[in-house]
């Protein structure tokens, strides 16, 4: 454990007043805030470093412990043991009360064991009524989200059963509600908000509903004609080949493509997308032939 | 619509420690929609999220409502690009 320089935190000096500490805080919580920063790990760490600073620095009893232990932490038990007899005293008169808007683990371990949990009295204005939202990633592959289907997933050592539906597109995110934190004071549950990142390791590359596929084909078939076996996502298919298809000319398989999200039974396209390959060595005979078409 | 998702203004209140005169003041600057019931004024569960959200930016940042709006309007803004540049990406696969 670390000492932490609360004051190098707000980009404060030691001789810093009350109205210097709040308004540094408030300057670097708008910078950092987690509303104004959705997303950002890095901001959302940063603020609740400013937050604990300002935790400790904007509560004169607080300050005082720091100042005086800060540096020499470690002595600041035997202060502690004292302090809390008194606290224990106190609380008892006045009963449990709510606690703020951060939990336990969003405060450094410097924090913990210098000021304990009793020094958040700061927070207790904002009681969380509704419970806390949860982020998650799920990671899945392409054919798993060919068609819908049931999976459980463990949130917070809890199992929840979700549908996850055909369709579904690489980053985007669902609400699952009612599966976040639980709500306080009988308020209502936080919601899971789930992300999906999904792997394609398929030869088809996917554009929403639509997918694309290279095909390649022999230079005769692309001459005369022919039927060429495809396999797309959902099997395989037979398909006619033009006489004279050129090199990257394209073909669109209707309905052969991946699931429209949340509209069940309807599917984007295929593209398929010719290559033709010349042939590299040739016999004898092939170049003799060759040698005459071009002389035709 | 579904009287269980709806959260009473007063008894909000009484949990946030706040006046009823600064949600009031919410509805009237259009930053959140209040339904009327019998002359009770409720919140929908889905409108929390924003209301607690416009608390905060207003109780740890200092904010006005003016600034709260324009940060609510920008903010909206940003998670429409964040979805343009996911789908973006999405599509930049294709030509990888």
């Amino acid at each position: 454990m670390e000492f932490i320089d609360y004051y190098k935190v707000l980009g404060l000096t030691k001789n810093a007043t009350e109205a210097d500490i709040k308004k540094a805080y408030r300057k670097l919580a708008r910078k950092y805030h987690p509303d104004l920063n959705p997303n950002d790990a890095e901001a959302e760490k940063k603020f609740k470093e400013i937050n604990e600073a300002n935790e400790v620095l904007g509560n004169p009893e607080n300050r005082k412990k720091y100042d005086q232990y800060g540096k020499d932490w470690k002595h600041a038990e035997e202060f502690e043991k004292a302090r809390q007899s008194q606290r224990q005293q106190r609380s008892s008169q006045q009963g449990s009360q709510f606690q703020g808007n951060f939990n336990e683990g969003d405060f450094s371990d410097f924090f913990e064991n210098m000021f304990g949990g009793g020094g958040r009295s700061y927070r207790s204005r904002q009681v969380k009524f509704r419970g806390e939202d949860y982020n998650a990633e799920l990671h899945l592959d392409l054919m798993d989200v060919y068609t819908a289907h049931k999976r459980t997933l463990t949130v917070n050592d809890k199992n929840i059963r979700i549908t996850i539906p055909a369709g579904v597109e690489n980053g985007q995110t669902i609400k699952i509600k009612g599966h976040g934190g639980p709500g306080m004071g009988g308020g209502p549950n936080g919601d899971l908000y789930l992300t999906f990142v999904i792997n394609n390791s398929t030869r088809f590359k996917r554009d929403k509903a639509d997918l694309y596929l290279d095909k390649e084909i022999d230079l005769y078939t692309a001459v005369l004609g022919g039927e060429i076996t495809l396999e797309t996502i959902s099997g395989k298919v037979k398909l006619n080949v033009k006489p004279g298809t050129q090199n990257d000319a394209k073909v669109k398989l209707k309905g052969k493509g991946f699931p429209v999200y949340k509209k069940e039974g309807q599917h984007g396209d295929l593209y398929v997308t010719y290559k033709v390959k010349i042939p590299e060595s040739l016999t004898t005979e092939q170049k003799e032939l060759f040698t005459k078409l071009a002389k035709l | 619509m579904t009287k269980e998702y709806l959260i009473s203004i007063t008894q909000f209140c009484t949990h946030h420690q706040v006046e009823i005169t600064f949600i009031n003041t919410l509805k009237d600057y259009g930053l959140i929609e209040l339904i009327d019931e019998n002359d009770d004024y409720f919140v929908h569960q889905d409108q929390l999220p924003r209301l607690e959200k416009i608390m905060r930016l207003h109780h740890d940042m200092d904010i006005n409502l003016e600034g709260i709006e324009v940060i609510i309007r920008l903010l909206q803004q940003v998670e429409e690009m964040h979805n343009e540049v996911t789908s973006l990406k999405n599509r930049l696969r294709l030509y990888e």
